[in-house]
Formats: C-alpha cells, sequence, structure tokens
C-alpha cells in the first residue's frame, strides 16, 4: 500500500509518458486529430511512393562525370553529365570563357557585400558599410567590365547567368526599397497633388503585369526615343524592375505606416519635430520593422520574377538553363537542368526566409507589442 | 514631398545620358564602333545558339560574322543581341541593331509595312509534319480528324488551321505555350501528328525520340518559309553589303572556292574568281567598303555550302539534306548573281 503512494508522487515531477519524447510529438502534432491522423497518413503514402523512386533517379541510376550525350542514351537515372558540361555557360551565360575567373570573383565580392552586411557585429561598422559597398561595388564594375588592369573589355550585352540575375535582384530591391518609401510617404500625404501622382503611379503599375512592364521597356520604349539613340537593355530591364517593385513595395510600407498607433504620430507633432523628423526618426523605425516579413516576401518574389527578363532576351540563370538543352545533344536532359536551376534558387530564397526570421525575432526584443 | 517626382525625373535624365547616340548611316556607325550588333534569335540549335563555351553559333550567326568580315575584315567583331520574336523588328526599328539575322520569315508584310528590308534568302524552310510511323500514315491528305500538336504564338499554329480550312479536313489542335511541353506530348502519345517547320521536324526525329524510326517525316510541306536578313530600309550601302555578302558565299561555292583553299585562287586568270579573292579591284569600293571584302568572308567564314555543312548538314547532330536549299547547279534554290 506504501509503495502505491509513492508511486504516484514520483511520476508527478514528470508529464504523463504519451505526451513527450518522439510518441508525444507525433501524437501533439501529427495525430492530434482523426483529419489530421488522415493527413499525416496520406502524406507519409506519397512520400514513401515517390522518395524512393526520385532517388533512384538522382543518385543510383544517375551517371555522373564527363561524358559524352552518348553515353546518357536509354539510362533510367538522370544524365548530371549535362550539368558537368554545361555548369559553366548556365553560371555566365555567353561571357567569354577564358575570362569566367572575373565574374566568379565579382560574384563573390558582391555576394560576401551582402552577407556581410547581414551579419550583426559587423553592424558596428555603422556608416563605414556604405564606403565598403560603394568600394565592393567598384570593384564588381571593373571586374565585370574590364577594359582596365590589362583585362579585356566586356560589354554588358555578354552578362548572363547567375551574376546577371543576382545583380537585377539585389538592384531591383535594394534600389525600389526608398521609392517605396517616398511613394508611401506620398500615398498618405496631405497635399493633394503628390497625393494624387502616387496614387495614380502605384495604381497604374500593379494594375499591369512585370512581363507587361519589361515589355514595354523593351519593345515600346525604343519606339519613343529619337532614331539613333538606344539605351542599354539590362538598364532598361533594371528600371523597369525598380519602379515595378517600388509600386509593391509601397503598398507595404504604407501598411507599416497604418499600423502606428496615432499617438505616435500625435506625440511627435507635439514635440514639435518637423515632417521629416516625424518620419524618420518615430515613424519609419517602428513602421519597417512590421514591414520585414512582407518586404522580405516581396524580395523573394522579385528574385524570382528576375527570371522574366528572358522575354527582353537578357541570359539570366533561367535563361542560360534553358538555352542549355536547346543544344541538340543535350535536348532530352532538360529536367536535369531545371533540377540543378531550381537548387539555386531554393539556396538564395531559403537563406532570405531564414535571415527575415531571425531579423525579425531580433529587432522585437524589447518591443512590448 | 517632391522627391519621388524628381527621382523618376532624374532615373529617366540618366536613362537618357546612358544611351550612346551617333549619327550618319547605319555603315559608318558599324565603322565608327568597330563592331556590327546583329540581332539573333540565341536559342535556335543550328540558327544561333550559345555553345558550351557561350560562343554563339548557328547559320545566323555566321551570316553575322560574314558581315562583319565584309565590311570591318575580322568575322570576330560581331556584337550579338538575343532578340525574342516579338523584340525582333522594334530592335531592328530603333537602331539597337544593325542587322537582324534571326531566321526571319520573309512576307509581303512585312517587307512592305515594318520599314524594313529583306536582303535575301540564306535558308529556304517549310512547315511540315510529323507521325509515329505505328499510325502508318504516309500522306498529309490521310490526316483527316487528327489530333496535332502544335506550339502556340507562331505562324506554325496559323498556317496549321489555314492548311485544314483549305484542304476541307477537320482536325483538333492540342497547343503548348514551351517547345519541350509540346514535344514531350506528342512523344508521349497525346496527338497524333506534330507540326512545325521542317527543320524542326528533322532535329526533333533526331534529338528528343528514343528510336528515330518510330517516327516519319510527312513529305508535304505545307507552308513556304524563306528565311533570311534584315535591314532597315534606309540603309541602303548595308542592304547591299548583306545581300552581296550572302552572294559572294554563294558564288564561292559554286566556284569551289572554300576557306580552306582561297589562297590557292589568288591570281587566278578567270576574271569571276579574281573578282571574289580581290585580284581586281571595284567590287567592294563599289559598295563603300575594302576590295579584300569576299576574300575575307570566304577565308574567316566559309562558303555557303561550308556554312550549312558545319551548322546543320549532315556531319551534324541535325542532320539536314541540302534539298531545296543546294546551289541552282545542283537542283537547288540557291543563285547568286554574278560579281562583277
Amino acid at each position: 500500500m506504501t509503495e502505491r503512494t509513492v508511486q504516484p508522487h514520483e511520476d508527478w515531477s514528470r508529464p504523463p509518458p504519451a505526451t513527450t519524447g518522439v510518441i508525444g510529438w507525433m501524437r501533439k502534432n501529427l495525430f492530434s486529430t482523426w483529419l489530421n491522423s488522415l493527413m499525416t497518413l496520406g502524406a507519409l503514402y506519397v512520400l514513401v511512393t515517390t522518395i524512393p523512386g526520385l532517388f533512384q533517379w538522382a543518385f543510383i541510376d544517375a551517371i555522373w562525370g564527363d561524358n559524352p550525350p552518348e553515353v546518357c542514351k536509354n539510362v533510367p537515372g538522370a544524365c548530371w553529365s549535362f550539368i558537368y558540361e554545361k555548369y559553366r555557360f548556365i553560371l555566365f551565360g555567353v561571357y567569354p570563357w577564358e575570362e569566367h575567373w572575373r565574374p566568379l570573383l565579382a560574384m563573390i565580392i558582391f555576394l560576401t557585400l551582402i552577407f556581410g552586411s547581414c551579419i550583426k557585429p559587423l553592424w558596428v561598422l555603422g556608416k563605414w558599410i556604405i564606403l565598403i559597398w560603394v568600394v565592393g561595388l567598384v570593384m564588381v564594375g571593373v571586374l565585370m567590365w574590364g577594359g582596365v588592369l590589362g583585362m579585356e573589355y566586356v560589354d554588358q550585352s555578354q552578362w548572363g547567368g547567375l551574376p546577371l540575375t543576382l545583380f537585377l535582384a539585389t538592384f531591383g530591391a535594394v534600389l525600389s526599397f526608398p521609392l517605396a518609401i517616398l511613394l508611401a510617404l506620398g500615398r498618405r500625404s496631405e497635399m493633394p497633388a503628390i497625393k494624387a501622382i502616387c496614387v495614380a503611379y502605384i495604381e497604374l503599375i500593379r494594375g499591369v503585369p512585370l512581363i507587361s512592364i519589361l515589355f514595354m521597356a523593351s519593345v515600346m520604349f525604343p519606339l519613343f526615343l529619337p532614331t539613333g539613340v538606344s539605351i542599354d537593355k539590362l538598364l532598361r530591364a533594371v528600371v523597369g524592375l525598380i519602379l515595378f517593385s517600388a509600386a509593391y513595395g509601397a503598398e507595404i510600407v504604407r501598411g507599416g505606416l497604418q499600423a502606428i498607433p496615432r499617438g505616435q504620430y500625435e506625440a511627435a507633432d507635439a514635440m514639435g519635430l518637423s515632417y521629416w523628423q516625424k518620419m524618420g526618426k518615430v515613424i519609419l523605425p517602428q513602421a519597417l520593422r512590421i514591414t520585414i516579413p512582407p518586404m522580405v516576401n516581396g524580395f523573394i518574389g522579385g528574385f524570382k520574377d528576375t527570371s522574366l527578363v528572358l522575354i527582353i532576351g537578357l541570359f539570366d540563370l533561367l535563361y542560360t538553363t534553358r538555352l542549355a538543352f536547346q543544344d541538340i545533344n543535350w535536348r532530352p536532359y532538360f529536367v536535369e537542368g531545371y533540377v540543378f536551376c531550381a537548387l539555386i534558387y531554393f539556396c538564395f530564397c531559403f537563406f532570405m526566409s531564414r535571415y527575415s526570421q531571425w531579423l525579425e525575432r531580433d529587432l522585437a526584443k524589447g518591443q512590448n507589442y | 514631398m517632391m522627391q519621388p517626382l524628381k527621382t523618376i525625373a532624374l532615373t529617366f535624365a540618366a536613362v537618357l545620358l546612358a544611351g550612346q547616340a551617333y549619327a550618319g548611316a547605319t555603315l559608318d556607325g558599324i565603322k565608327a564602333n568597330g563592331t556590327l550588333r546583329c540581332g539573333v534569335s540565341g536559342s535556335l540549335a543550328g540558327f544561333s545558339l550559345p555553345d558550351s563555351q557561350g560562343v554563339m553559333q548557328g547559320l545566323d550567326a555566321d551570316v553575322c560574322r560574314a558581315v562583319a568580315a565584309a565590311i570591318l575584315g575580322d568575322s570576330e567583331k560581331v556584337e550579338f543581341v538575343a532578340l525574342s520574336a516579338q523584340q525582333r523588328f522594334t530592335a531592328l526599328q530603333s537602331g539597337e541593331v544593325d542587322l537582324l539575322s534571326r531566321n526571319t520569315t520573309w512576307t509581303l508584310t512585312r517587307d512592305t509595312s515594318l520599314g524594313l528590308d529583306f536582303t535575301g534568302v540564306t535558308f529556304y524552310d517549310g512547315q511540315g509534319f510529323m507521325v509515329p510511323t505505328s499510325l502508318g500514315v504516309s500522306s498529309v491528305s490521310e490526316l483527316d480528324g487528327a489530333a496535332v500538336c502544335v506550339q502556340t504564338g507562331t505562324t506554325t499554329e496559323k498556317n496549321l488551321t489555314d492548311f485544314f480550312r483549305a484542304t476541307g479536313m477537320s482536325f483538333q489542335p492540342v497547343v503548348f505555350e514551351g517547345f519541350e511541353e509540346s514535344v514531350t506530348a506528342f512523344i508521349n502519345g497525346r496527338c497524333d501528328a506534330y507540326t512545325t517547320d521542317a527543320s524542326g521536324l528533322a532535329s526533333i526525329r533526331v534529338s528528343n525520340v528514343e528510336n528515330p524510326n518510330d517516327y516519319v517525316i510527312l513529305p508535304e510541306i505545307i507552308s513556304k518559309e524563306p528565311l533570311g536578313p534584315v535591314v532597315r530600309n534606309d540603309d541602303g550601302e548595308l542592304f547591299d553589303i548583306v545581300r552581296w555578302t550572302v552572294f559572294a558565299m554563294l558564288n564561292a561555292e559554286e566556284a569551289g572556292i572554300t576557306s580552306e583553299n582561297i589562297d590557292s585562287f589568288k591570281g587566278s586568270e578567270d576574271p569571276n574568281i579574281a573578282r571574289i579573292v580581290g585580284d581586281e579591284p571595284g567590287m567592294g569600293a563599289a559598295m563603300g567598303i575594302d576590295d579584300t571584302w569576299a576574300y575575307n568572308v570566304i577565308s574567316q567564314v566559309g562558303n555557303y555550302g561550308e556554312v550549312f555543312e558545319r551548322n546543320v548538314g549532315a556531319s551534324t547532330p541535325l542532320g539536314f539534306q541540302r534539298g531545296i536549299n543546294a546551289l541552282w547547279t545542283q537542283g537547288g534554290l540557291m543563285y547568286g548573281p554574278p560579281i562583277r
């Protein structure tokens, strides 16, 4: 009898066995209701039926290494020799072959700048970061264009692949951001003309798909220019992307502005701050923090939207992939090409997504709401 | 709050300043820049497609190179501009490119209404049909009621409709946006027949299907697709140069002059050959270019037959026969007027 009274007492210190550990987690997350159980079993069935086949295709039956296309004929698995043959073209497009080290180095510098700017301990550099960016971008430009230091000049029409996608996405996102803030402020302005212009701009741009803006930039715009004046395709594409992302960004920022309690605006006014002081020091720092998740969502979308520049004949990452399997010898292996391309896109988008989550948590420290 | 406006205005100002302006005729511009800006498809195997090293290869690309060799003396001085089907004419009209060599079909409306001129034909193509051998069809006239796979947004689709309407047969179009999807659907038995240009059919039969003998290309060609280079119609000088560059390549083939043996023709007694290899002056000068223009074209790019064989001929995976693209002396349509 004494043992019986003691035993439950010991167990009280721990939760019941079925609510902890693997089983507990599964009961809580996968089998909490009959619907959840059904969905779990359904998902398991799909995984069991597809994963082994995929694994077999991608690894066991696959052809690896440097092989001519004939080796891949009638092989049930993936033909990674295609990637082996074409990866430099996919990554760098029509950039001159002997000079591929230049876009590679430029890309490394560029990515270092981006990742470096994301690392919190380096934020102590403050305004120096801008200087580092300027120096870094000059280096990237020198490497990509060349024409100095004994490097052959390479026109931007020959840029392609991953560097092009990264440049388009980064400049599209970074340069559209200030424009987006101004448009958002303009839309909430009390001056009717400014407000009307901003509303018209935002609604016009949001009312048309990106592809039609790029199309306008590449097909219509040159017709409006005087004969003999031509504007670089790449520049037109970047400007198109910036104008487009700015309109979407403006609506995101406006959402943030509206989420700030009226009291904050009134308090800033009561302090005698000017409009720009009020916005710069009180409202925007709070508003922009709220807009991080939708903003990053926009950046990720924008990163993938850069692939639409293929319609104006720019060799971005997706287009070089598609051109790689236009090669008559490698045509049947387009799935491998798309898989390779998707993995690259995934790495960047996944990084952006995780980073935004971290940033959001970090900036939320010490905030009550 | 003028900031957004100012930003936009400044952006456009920067854009305008960044543009390069040059006055005068296109030919002077090409000579001044030292490069020929040539619009190509950039995505069509055998005509213009970057190889694994990123170098543009193909028949259309070689036409660009030949023109650069004629004008500038160096076939490498070409800046290839990849253009989509929709962009191509605007790019030429607006001066973004000097010359368009993008497997473009020569038609009356294009020649007259766009302010452009076709300089001639570099490849005679035509739309055909491919069917599985197991279907047991040997002629297009047996395709009544067939499901036909076709890529949308091309003249191919229109030709298909026109053809079936003209012959009074019924058909069921199965349209796809992309090339791979349409071909995969056909191979998987989604349709009875596949239609595109004959050159495209040949390449699909070679590279996309497991066993080429399982498919047969029907003999009938339902449309004429003469493909050739295009220039702006106020560019008389460039028009002549492009047209005669192609003719020089045809004449060289007819005379048996190749990039390999052209030097052995130097000092030839035959005036026709002497004019091609540049021994007899006057031909280049008449077009405002160097008298060695044809020599440069043949020695650096090759005659028409060489270019054809190298890019689309029997020794390539595409494996086209010369057919109607043979010289007129061999029963084809390729005829180069005399250089004199």
